[in-house]
This record gives C-alpha cells, sequence and structure tokens, in this order.
C-alpha cells in the first residue's frame, strides 16, 4: 500500500475516533465524580437524532449541536437526580434511560428518516502545522470538531491533573465523606460533573448524523451499539482522560484495520466483522480486570521470582480500578 | 396506624407513576402532531381487538415470562444479568441445532422435540457461564460481558442463516428452513399460538415463585445478592451460588428461545430474541422481586408490543412507542420510590 493512502486511513481513523473522544472524556468526567452515566448509548442516539432535525429544521448546524449537549445533559440530569437525591440505583435509572432513549429517538426521529439535511463545514489545514511531513496531514488537515476535540484533551487533562477542581473531583469519586469535611458541596459537583459529562456525550451524537453517517436512518443508523463501545474505553482509559483517549483512537485504528484486512478475509461475512467490536471490548475489559483476580495472585505467587515479577508489573501497568465511591450516593450526616 | 398509611401512601405513589409516564407519553406524541387518544385507542385494538390478537399478546407473553423469571433469579442473586438477550438467541440457536441433527433420524418427533427445547436450555446456560465466568474470574462486569456477548450472539445467528445452515439456494434475512410441521408445538388451529409453550411458561413462573420464596435456595440467593461478603463468612459458598444465578436466568432465556423456535417461528431468524431480554429485565425491575407479579406485568408489556405493531400501518407513528411507554413506566416507578422514600422518612 502506499505511503499517501496509509496516511489518508489514518487521518480517516482521527475523524472517525472524534465522536468516542468527546463522549468517552465527557463520561469520564461524569464516573471520575463517583457517578456511573450507562445512558451513553441511547443519549447518543437520541442527541444524534435531536441535533439533525434541529439542524434541519433551523438550517443551523450550531444550533443543533447546542440542542444535542442539552439533550445529553437532560438525560444526564435525570440520573443525577434519581441517583443523588432520590438515592436510587444509577445502574437500574441508566438502564432503563438507554433503552428509552433508543426508543424516543426511533419515535421521534421517524419523520425526518432519509432526509438530507445540513452537514458539518468540509476539513481545512491548519496553516503551518498541516506542512510537518506525517503528522501533518494525519492530524491537521481535519474538520473543524476534530481540531476542537485536540482541545478538549488538552483541557481535561489539565483539568485532571494540573487543578485545585481536579483535585476536588478527584475526592468527590473516591472519598466523598473527606472532601465533605473538607468543605466541598458533594452533591452539588456531582450534579455539575453529570450535567457537563452528559452534555459532552450529547455533542458526539450529531457528529455522526451530521457529518460520517449523515442523516437519520432511525434503527439502520448503525449507531446502536457505539455507547456500550464509549463506556468500555472508560473503564480502559482506568477514569484517566488521556488514556481513555488513546484508548478511542486505538478502537478506530482496529476498526480501519479490519476494514482494511477484509478483502483478505472473504470466508468472514460483514456481519460478522461488524460485531468484532463487542468481543473485542470483553477481551479489553478482561485484560485491564485480570490483575484484580484472587486466582491470578495465587497464581503469580506459585510462580519463579523472575516470572513472578514480569507478569505482576505487566499486569498491574495494565491493570484499571475505578474512583471507590462509583455508584455509591453520598449522605452527609 | 402507621403501616396501612404506609400501604395507602405506596400505592398513591405507584398510581402517580403510571399517571406520570402516561402524561410524559402523550407528550411525546404531542411533539410529533399525532392525536394521543387515537394512538392508545390503536395500541388496545391492535392487542385485544380481536381473537387473533389476543393470541398474539399471548406468544409474546410466554418468552417475556421466561425472560422475566429468569432476571428475577439473577437479580436476587444481585446480578445485572443484561445477557438475557444472548442466552435467548443461543437457546434458539442449540434448539435449531438438534432439530436439524435429528430431523431424518427415526425417533419419535416428541422425543427430537424434547430433546431440542433442552438443548436450548442448554445453550442458554452455557452463554450465560460465558458472562458469569467473566465475572468471578476475569473481573468484567456482568453488564459488559453480557452486553458484548448478545452481539456476539447475533453476529453467531446471522453467519448461520447465511453460512452453514442456509437455505438451499441462497441464504436470506427470512432465516433458515423451515421445519416440517411434525417438529411443531401443537398449535391452535388458524393461530401462531401453542397451549404448550404457554403451560411451559405459566409452570416456570410458578416454579420461580416457590424457589424464591418458599425455599432454602432461595433465601441464600437474596443473601448473596444483599451482602456478599457477610454471606461469604457466613459459609455460603457465593461464588458456586452466582454461578448457579446466572446458569438458572440463562436456562430460562434459553427455553424462550426454544420457544420462538419450536413454537412460533418454526425456523431460526436473526431477530430471533426480538428484544424479549432486554424487556425482561425491566419487567423484573418493575415488580420489586415478587415472582407472581411477574405475569401481569409481563403481559401489560407484551400486550403494549403487540399493539403497537398497528401504529406504522394506521397512523404512520413508528412502533417504538411502545418501548417509550415501557420506558417511561419503569423510570418513573423508580423515581416514584425515591420520592416515597424521603416521604416517609421525613415524618
Amino acid at each position: 500500500m502506499d505511503t499517501n493512502l496509509i496516511l489518508t486511513g489514518l487521518a480517516g481513523v482521527i475523524a472517525a475516533a472524534t465522536p468516542i473522544v468527546f463522549a468517552t472524556i465527557g463520561e469520564t468526567f461524569t464516573e471520575k465524580a463517583g457517578v456511573i452515566n450507562l445512558s451513553v448509548n441511547g443519549t447518543i442516539l437520541l442527541s444524534a437524532m435531536a441535533g439533525f432535525v434541529v439542524s434541519l429544521t433551523t438550517q443551523s448546524i450550531i444550533l443543533g449541536f447546542l440542542m444535542s449537549a442539552l439533550v445529553g445533559a437532560l438525560v444526564a440530569m435525570v440520573i443525577a437526580f434519581s441517583s443523588i437525591t432520590l438515592k436510587q440505583s444509577q445502574v437500574a435509572v441508566g438502564f432503563v434511560l438507554t433503552l428509552m432513549c433508543r426508543d424516543l429517538s426511533y419515535f421521534l426521529g421517524n419523520p425526518y428518516m432519509g432526509q438530507s439535511g445540513p452537514r458539518i463545514p468540509p476539513a481545512f489545514p491548519i496553516p503551518v502545522l498541516s506542512q510537518i511531513p506525517i503528522l501533518g496531514p494525519i492530524f491537521f488537515n481535519h474538520e473543524i470538531l476534530v481540531y476542537l476535540s485536540y482541545i478538549l484533551i488538552i483541557v481535561s487533562y489539565v483539568w485532571f491533573y494540573k487543578t485545585r477542581e481536579g483535585l476536588v473531583l478527584t475526592g468527590i469519586g473516591e472519598r466523598p465523606a473527606a472532601a465533605y469535611v473538607r468543605g466541598t458541596n458533594v452533591n452539588l459537583r456531582r450534579y455539575l460533573y453529570t450535567f457537563l459529562g452528559g452534555a459532552l456525550v450529547g455533542v458526539s451524537g450529531p457528529m455522526y448524523s451530521l457529518a460520517y453517517k449523515a442523516g437519520w436512518k432511525g434503527t439502520i443508523s448503525g449507531l446502536d451499539g457505539i455507547g456500550w463501545i464509549v463506556l468500555a474505553i472508560v473503564i480502559f482509559g482506568g477514569w484517566n482522560p488521556l488514556r481513555a483517549v488513546a484508548g478511542a483512537y486505538l478502537f478506530a485504528l482496529l476498526q480501519w484495520l479490519g476494514l482494511v484486512l477484509q478483502p483478505n478475509l472473504p470466508n468472514i461475512p460483514s456481519q460478522v466483522l461488524q460485531v468484532a467490536p463487542f468481543p473485542l471490548m470483553i477481551l479489553t475489559l478482561l485484560l485491564v480486570n485480570i490483575g484484580n483476580a484472587e486466582w491470578v495472585d495465587r497464581v503469580l505467587a506459585g510462580m519463579p521470582e523472575g516470572e513472578r515479577r514480569f507478569f505482576s508489573r505487566l499486569l498491574r501497568s495494565i491493570k484499571t480500578s475505578p474512583p471507590a465511591a462509583l455508584g455509591t450516593p453520598f449522605e452527609n450526616q | 396506624m402507621l403501616k396501612s398509611n404506609s400501604r395507602f401512601f405506596g400505592l398513591v405513589f405507584q398510581i402517580s407513576a403510571v399517571l406520570l409516564a402516561l402524561v410524559f407519553t402523550t407528550i411525546v406524541l404531542l411533539i410529533t402532531q399525532a392525536q394521543p387518544f387515537e394512538a392508545y385507542k390503536n395500541i388496545i385494538l391492535g392487542s385485544f381487538g380481536s381473537v387473533t390478537n389476543i393470541s398474539n399478546v399471548v406468544v409474546a407473553w410466554v418468552p417475556l415470562l421466561l425472560a422475566s423469571t429468569g432476571v428475577l433469579i439473577a437479580f436476587s442473586a444481585g446480578l445485572w444479568n443484561i445477557g438475557v438477550e444472548g442466552q435467548i438467541t443461543l437457546g434458539a440457536v442449540f434448539t435449531t441445532w438438534v432439530l436439524r441433527l435429528l430431523l431424518d433420524s427415526s425417533l419419535p418427533p416428541g422425543l427430537i422435540l424434547a430433546l431440542a427445547i433442552l438443548a436450548g436450555m442448554l445453550g442458554g446456560a452455557l452463554w450465560a457461564v460465558f458472562a458469569g465466568a467473566l465475572k468471578t474470574y476475569g473481573g468484567v462486569n456482568e453488564i459488559f460481558g453480557g452486553l458484548g456477548l448478545n452481539f456476539v450472539a447475533t453476529a453467531l445467528t446471522i453467519w448461520l442463516i447465511f453460512g452453514p445452515w442456509k437455505r438451499p439456494g441462497i441464504g436470506s434475512m427470512s432465516g433458515t428452513e423451515p421445519f416440517p410441521d411434525t417438529l411443531w408445538l401443537p398449535m391452535v388451529p388458524e393461530l401462531r399460538m401453542s397451549w404448550w409453550s404457554l403451560g411451559i411458561g405459566l409452570v416456570v413462573l410458578v416454579f420461580v415463585y416457590i424457589l424464591l420464596s418458599n425455599t432454602y435456595y432461595g433465601l441464600k440467593f437474596k443473601a448473596v445478592g444483599k451482602n456478599r461478603t457477610a454471606s461469604e463468612l457466613f459459609g455460603i459458598p457465593t461464588g458456586n451460588y452466582l454461578m448457579a444465578a446466572f446458569m438458572l436466568c440463562g436456562a430460562l432465556g434459553g427455553l424462550a428461545g426454544a420457544m420462538q423456535v419450536v413454537g412460533v417461528y418454526h425456523r431460526l431468524i436473526p431477530s430471533i430474541s426480538s428484544g424479549y431480554g432486554y424487556l425482561g429485565l425491566m419487567v423484573a425491575m418493575l415488580v420489586n422481586y415478587q415472582a407472581l407479579w411477574v405475569a401481569p406485568v409481563a403481559f401489560f408489556f407484551a400486550a403494549l408490543n403487540i399493539g403497537s405493531i398497528q401504529l406504522p400501518i394506521v397512523l404512520k407513528l413508528d412502533s417504538a412507542l411502545s418501548g417509550v411507554l415501557q420506558g417511561a413506566l419503569v423510570l418513573f416507578f423508580i423515581m416514584m420510590e425515591g420520592v416515597r422514600r424521603r416521604f416517609t422518612k421525613g415524618k
């Protein structure tokens, strides 16, 4: 394969990963604060539909994106209200919402199926940066949203690890009681981060319906399932935005490789390749979680010294652990 | 005094949850500029308007009953077995497999059917063991394990239908070659319904009710679900109970899949699980661990599903409306339960 084709392909990988980057960073914010928003899959569908319909009727992409952010944030607020204020199970509410939002998107989007609406403005190169060999064409000749995702990545990294607010965020997810004693309004902050995370997840929806998979196609839009991948990438990322972003790019890269290699694997029907992300998701989660299993410790203990050290270091480097208070409500008393 | 008060309170909150769900769905209908009463009328007519329609509701009720009771066992043990959908699919695949193997054998048809149904249960249980092993030995949360396996199960079905099990000539989305009617469950004439599968569904319901409320095992499932560490310290082999809960739930899901093959479609089709697994989770969330309530709630949900099939034809509305109403019901039930707790605690 010639170099240009590879560069175009890799640039495509960056573009394809962009909505996943927005959604995983959003969900990482939410979960870091101790709240699981399990509705991601439904939220992406609903916001993809809402963003498309609003853009179509108002002929304004910006209004479409604002609407989708609002939709994502509102769904997240239902979870925040049910779990933080009403103390109900986040998993239950999130699961119901993920199914309900999907059906809502199919129901409300039905009249707009198959219509062609406005699209995100085309790619433009960034003057100096796009001239860098190899990196330029891959990273700096894109639609505006891709550039915005770079800014989001940097901002979230600084927010998490270089600001006081980031420390507080870790605090309310790990030891909410301690954060409360230090004067943090734990529940208010959890509300805010759930809102913010939901809005970011919502924004990722129209990136499909207004760009890569333009238009609203209802059940055959091929979007169903992407939200679960997002949730898995957040775990793979160990609730670290940079690692999560790496996961998103890796996922898009593997999908692209699958497409490129497909002609060489004629025996595998395309329907099977389409679901390949899901066994991959299970395998990945297995890799990052297996270090926590009891029997692994036992096996490791029985190994000779050199191997034991190698394997335990390997496991520790890929292992991730959730924020300690993830999914549990906080009561200040 | 307080006791009767709180029961009264509970009812008030539950009724208001239903009302809120209806209000929400009505608003959704108004957004699409549809006439809500027309839509509701069509759903009711579509589910109860004729004998055929009612029998279709029963046909949808059986797999939902089986999936919901299965999920209830998993819930009791504290497991979010989101993988029922895939377990139903694998049940259907295993049943089809055995039927194909024994199709030309000299065994009596009744025996072939029984073996095929048992194979379906085995298939569902095996798929659940997969998710269970991923959880207990690999630390993979059963939500992700189960969900991933659901997608894998669908891919497996499609691969079988278009590959090894394709119809003579060319594989198509309409499924595998239908089985001869000697290998069908006895059907009610003129209808798609079979008394046999209805009977099996009801027997399973009673079985699960007794298991959960009147046996030692049911109690242990609940103990493991409520507090795993305490159960472990108390000497309950929690790992075994978790796997048993997965297997039972998977077996019931597999049975639902088997029923779809031998009692409804008589072949393997791509969407054989029809979303009954996910719907079963919703039903189980609504009934709050009371197995007998599964029957009316699942029946209502099945009626919504069947009734909404009419919507696209008559009113040009998407049939996903049933899912919106079902989701809203569960959501408002959960939320009103939280509101009720706040109220009763405040007093």
